[in-house]
């Protein structure tokens, strides 16, 4: 469903991915990590094109990213996206979160939206927030929040972007479980997190990165098992032993 | 009896209506054109913050124009030369067109600090969501951006509600005007100009002490 093929992108002078190439299949949830710095976020937001590239192609069910031609908006409006800092929107209530996108991107009417907005708030089990604003919530309601809010719009797959990295420890879990849930039902899913107990969980696949390029990308219990690269292995052993 | 603070109020309250209705002469000036100036600043904001470059320099070239050159030219160049290219605006409409673009580009400045204090990652969220960029900036980016900046925006409107007082020079009776004409026909100067100064003060200083406590306010919020 998302082809990324030799994909290079530079900041000047500086480049941040190199020939990076991988696929995730419908269904199929892929574990993206890597030290800091690597290029994991600048990667995964080159497939929703919040990040151009120079070259290489990426596809999103057949359509191209970084054609000039690609109504980008319509095709983000597909890809849901969850962030490290949540970006809920401070000036909306929680239910108007849920239900912009829904009505000014698809043209949901707001009674249609408000129903989904509600369900899924539900579904996160923040119902009784509805009519509060994001900065009443804590860190992991707000996360959970987001992730609702990208279900909203129905997408076909979801992408991650540390989402339990600005979190409270204590808070990390409630989130976690949503996506497990989530990757259960057969979300299409490209996650970039150091949680490596979700990674065993539900990860069909992983990808190591490392300055720029993707080293390994192997199925979860190779990479677990015996990591081929040496640098895959050692940031695994640093990680795990905390 | 009626002397207090050096000013005969006996003489103020015999010409009452003619100092309210100058009163709200320079209200309703003040209020439309900070409505049309920061609907055409937030214009102006987002053409100078634009990827387009022709629109960027037109923008930039407008803030710097207007922030260099003296209202008192501004008002003069409406009232007095327009009508030679045709345009008989009048001096209610053409001190009105003055002052919302005049003060356009006082807006346009303090609404693109806020647009830019607003993070990336708004836009990110935004944009993720399939809002186009024009949806982003209506919907998420200049709620956002104005509110931050209310206070300042008010700020600037207190000073704008100071300038109009410049239109007395073309005969306008706005609050300024009026206290001139009661001055003059009652050959009382210094008691007038004394009255006016104090009117302009007791609005503005409470307004500005208050905006300001706001800003701080919303600073420590965020
Ligand atoms: N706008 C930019 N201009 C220049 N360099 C940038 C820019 N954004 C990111 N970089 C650089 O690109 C590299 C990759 O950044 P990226 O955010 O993708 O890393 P990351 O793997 O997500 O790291 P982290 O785990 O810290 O989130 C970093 O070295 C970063 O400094
Ligand atoms: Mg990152």
């Amino acid at each position: 469903m998302i082809e990324i093929n030799k994909v290079s992108k530079w900041y000047g002078d500086f480049q941040v991915l190199t020939d990076c190439s991988t696929s995730v299949a419908k269904g199929e949830v892929v574990v993206v990590c890597g030290p800091s710095g690597s290029g994991k976020s600048t990667l995964i937001k080159c497939v929703n094109g919040l990040e151009p590239f120079q070259s290489g192609s990426i596809s999103v069910e057949g359509t191209s990213v970084g054609d000039a031609k690609t109504d980008l908006p319509k095709l983000r409006a597909k890809v849901g996206m969850v962030f490290q800092n949540f970006e809920l929107f401070p000036h909306l209530s929680i239910t108007e979160n849920l239900c912009l996108a829904q009505e000014k991107v698809l043209g949901r009417s707001h009674a249609e939206a408000m129903e989904k907005g509600l369900k899924l708030l539900d579904r996160v089990g923040l119902k009784a927030q509805a009519a509060k604003f994001p900065g009443q919530l804590s860190g992991g309601q707000q996360q959970r929040v987001a992730i609702a809010r990208a279900l909203a719009m129905d997408p076909i797959a979801m992408l991650f972007d540390e989402p339990t990295s600005a979190l409270d420890p204590e808070m990390v879990n409630e989130v976690l479980d949503v996506m497990v849930q989530l990757a259960k039902e057969g979300m299409t899913m490209m996650c970039v997190t150091h949680e490596m107990g979700f990674a065993r969980k539900v990860a069909n696949r992983v990808i190591f990165m490392d300055r720029g390029a993707i080293v390994e990308d192997a199925a979860k219990d190779d990479f677990f098992g015996q990591p081929r690269s040496e640098r895959a292995q050692t940031f695994l052993s640093k990680i795990l032993h905390h | 009896m009626s002397r207090f603070l050096g000013i005969d109020w006996q003489l103020i309250a015999d010409n009452h209506e003619i100092l309210l209705g100058g009163l709200q002469y320079s209200l309703t000036l003040t209020a439309s054109s900070m409505a049309v100036g920061i609907v055409l600043g937030c214009l102006l904001a987002l053409a100078r913050l634009s990827s387009i470059t022709p629109l960027r320099l037109f923008a930039a070239g407008y803030v710097n124009l207007f922030r260099s050159i003296p209202l008192v030219l501004v008002i003069f160049w409406f009232y007095f030369l327009l009508p030679f290219f045709g345009f008989k605006l009048g001096p209610d409409k053409s001190v009105f067109i003055t002052f919302a673009i005049f003060e356009a580009a006082y807006y346009c400045e303090i609404i693109r600090a806020g647009i830019q204090s607003i993070s990336k990652g708004q836009v990110g969220a935004a944009q993720a969501l399939g809002l186009t960029y024009a949806q982003s900036m209506r919907y998420i980016i200049l709620p956002q951006a104005l509110r931050n900046m209310l206070p300042l925006l008010l700020t600037q409107t207190v000073v704008l509600f100071q300038d109009t007082s410049l239109v007395t020079i073309i005969g306008i009776k706005d609050f300024m005007g009026a206290n001139v004409v009661v001055a003059s026909n009652n050959g009382a100067l210094k008691e007038m100009y004394t009255f006016a100064a104090l009117a302009y003060f007791c609005v503005c200083f409470p307004l500005s002490m208050l905006l300001k406590k706001l800003h701080k306010r919303i600073a420590v919020i965020r």
